[in-house]
């Protein structure tokens, strides 16, 4: 674990794990959900735990927001420890994975709850319950019950209810995962509307890597209760310094080539072929020798040149996608790679399998992984 | 399967046709399946039948059939002992309902929002006691106790009856209410505490509207329990603390009057609207 420590750049955190630990069950059904995590997110930042389910993301969610409280080490907010209080004591507020909208209680009922339990006078409820109406462009549906809205204004009400409070953190639990595709590119933005107008850190949790690329100002990955990498988006995506990692975001070519002697700094891999190119670390330490190195598809394209090709291999298969074209190679060494080129209207498709082509490599683009 | 019978309707009852994949056996289609059924309904709705019309009898008689008259009715409205025996019944029932549904309700709440614990089964088995022991065998053993008491400490009285119909209402008030915690999502009541509701709010606020259909549920069956009770209350009332079924009973030892037929048939009517009343209930806003 190597958290990469960008996030204390605004002083002291919005939320901090701090080694935090959570074992659930006890003896021979013990079940480590968390194995000592630490994290910083900073005021303001969109933050996305991203892993599969049984990571132990929703886990740590819940930790923050005081449904759980952890095995071992510390929840800090806003500097202060918070592991001891519970959930109705914490500036911290939820939207659920299935919303749970109280059914008995209208739209403005259900927005109004938390105000109302923080003791709010009723010009100040309605008041905050108008504007949130306005933040999610449901200001008609005030006096509906919660049962006779569609899913997408379900979110809406839930995102509603959980900021009308002003929470220091809103957590989101894969809220959009019980939408359809179209509605949830427009939540996607939605979301990312609202974090910037209230000002307010999310913490997101999710599976999907396109939905943590969209909208992460940062993204944790997690695997088996520990965090993988933490970093932008890009980052991630192009540096992975993890196999998980650059296998469980978008798609990616695996390499086997030797990390050569580093001189003033700058990384040099050898390629089986010969060719030797600059590459980029993890930060963990490694050592020259055999290193794996990924390179992702739209960063290689089939050379023009003999100069360019870093690699060589035979064209197997061509597949069409509209914006770009797949070019499935088998290289002289055995290994698959594919090749992603955007097709432009002068691009030719006088590529046919079977044919023996050589492969560039953007620089920059090769990433040495820490296994 | 009986949906898809239902949703599939006519094509499907002409047997010759081969039955789509995985339909399997039908119990409905099975030789007698019909004849049984409607001679199972007719045993059990047959004398009921009877009952309510003879009971609307103007003959003293109750297996001769004469005119359609009101006269029993009457008779069992001015009858001092049935008016007695029912103010009693009412006045048990009632009791017992209230204090038996908030216990259900607290044992409910007190078996499925905790951590599961060791033990947990035994509880369910202790509250669910009365619904497995013989009536017979708690009627007696409730005797015996409360002769005991009353020995010891000299007082008498309604209290006692009342006593006994709330622990054995309390498992039938007890089922609805603990189904419906048990459906209710959990996710609500964290939302709640997540809203900075205290424990007591999100019970007030939360929990306890959404368990009212189930609470109602619970107070009627309990209800009717009570009222319909026989055994228990046959062994534990004392003197002059006839409920109405007893009552009932010592009448009948006399000889079936049609006055009989008119209270059973009051006792049916009210029993059935209030077991629909349950029962639209039990169905409210799931």
């Amino acid at each position: 674990m190597s958290p990469d420590g960008k996030a204390s750049q605004s002083g002291s955190a919005a939320v901090e794990a701090q080694r935090v630990t959570k074992i659930f069950g006890g003896g021979d059904d013990q079940v480590v959900a968390l194995d000592d995590v630490s994290v910083q997110i900073g005021e303001n930042e969109f933050f996305t735990l991203l892993g599969p389910s049984g990571c132990g993301k929703t886990t740590l969610l819940r930790l923050i927001a005081g449904f759980e409280h952890p095995t071992d080490g510390r929840i800090l907010l806003g500097g202060e420890d918070i592991s001891p209080l519970p959930p109705f004591q914490r500036p911290v507020n939820t939207v659920f994975q299935n919303y749970a909208l109280f059914p008995h209680m209208t739209v403005g009922g259900n927005i109004g709850f938390g105000l109302e339990m923080l003791n709010k006078s009723k010009q100040e409820v309605d008041d905050a319950v108008t504007e949130m109406l306005r933040l999610v462009r449901m200001e008609e549906l005030r006096n509906r019950r919660t049962s006779q809205l569609s899913g997408g204004q379900q979110q809406r009400v839930a995102l509603a209810r959980a900021l009308a409070p002003k929470p220091r953190v809103l957590l989101l639990d894969e809220p959009l995962s019980a939408l359809d595709l179209k509605l949830r590119k427009e939540m996607q933005i939605e979301l990312k509307r609202l974090q910037n107008e209230t000002g307010i850190t999310f913490v997101f949790v999710t599976h999907d890597q396109e939905e943590a690329l969209t909208m992460s100002d940062r993204i944790a990955v997690m695997k088996e209760g520990a965090i993988l990498q933490i970093g932008a988006p890009r980052d991630i995506y192009d540096h992975p310094s993890d196999r998980f990692v650059a296998h469980f975001i978008g798609e990616t070519n695996f390499l086997e080539a030797e990390l050569l002697e580093r001189k003033n700094g700058a990384a040099k891999v050898k390629f089986p072929s010969g060719a030797v190119l600059p590459a980029s670390l993890p930060d963990a330490p490694i050592s020259p020798g055999k290193v794996s190195v990924v390179v992702r598809p739209e960063h290689s394209r089939i050379a023009t040149t003999k100069k360019d090709a870093v690699l060589s291999g035979t064209l197997e298969n061509v597949v069409y996608f509209g914006t770009d074209t797949h070019f499935h190679f088998r290289l002289n060494d055995g290994a698959q790679f594919i090749v992603r080129m955007q097709n432009a209207r002068d691009s030719g498709d006088d590529f046919t399998p079977g044919q023996e082509l050589g492969i560039a490599v953007e620089a920059d683009a090769v990433q040495v992984l820490r296994d | 399967m009986a949906d898809a019978v239902t949703q599939v309707d006519t094509p499907v009852r002409g047997a010759s046709s081969p039955s789509p994949k995985g339909r399997g056996f039908d119990v409905k289609r099975l030789p007698g399946f019909a004849t049984v059924a409607w001679m199972c309904l007719l045993v059990l709705y047959a004398p009921m039948l009877v009952l309510v019309l003879f009971s609307v009898n103007d003959n003293r008689s109750v297996t001769i059939w004469t005119k359609f008259s009101w006269r029993w009715y009457e008779e069992v409205i001015n009858n001092e002992g049935i008016q007695h025996a029912t103010v009693l019944s009412l006045k048990v029932a009632v009791v017992a309902m209230v204090v038996a549904t908030a216990v259900a309700t607290m044992a409910a709440l007190a078996t499925t929002r905790t951590r599961a614990y060791r033990g947990l089964p035994v509880v369910y088995g202790i509250i669910n006691q009365p619904l497995m022991v013989p009536e017979i065998v708690t009627a007696v053993a409730t005797l015996s106790f409360f002769a005991l008491i009353k020995q010891a400490t000299g007082v008498t009285g309604l209290g006692y009856l009342i006593l006994a119909h709330t622990v054995f209402c309390i498992p039938f008030a007890y089922m609805p209410i603990r189904a419906r915690l048990e459906d209710m999502d959990l996710t609500l009541e964290q939302a709640s505490a997540d809203l900075y509701a205290t424990p007591w709010r999100t019970f007030r606020r939360v929990t306890f509207p959404l368990l009212l259909p189930g609470i109602f549920a619970g107070a009627m069956l309990a209800f009717v329990i009570s009222l319909d009770d026989v055994v228990i209350s046959l062994l534990v009332a004392g003197p002059g603390e006839s409920t109405l079924p007893i009552y009932i009973i010592g009448q009948l030892r006399r000889g079936v009057t049609p006055e009989m037929n008119a209270v059973s048939t009051i006792f049916l009517a009210v029993s059935i609207l209030l077991v629909t009343f349950f029962f639209v209930l039990a169905r409210a806003r799931k």
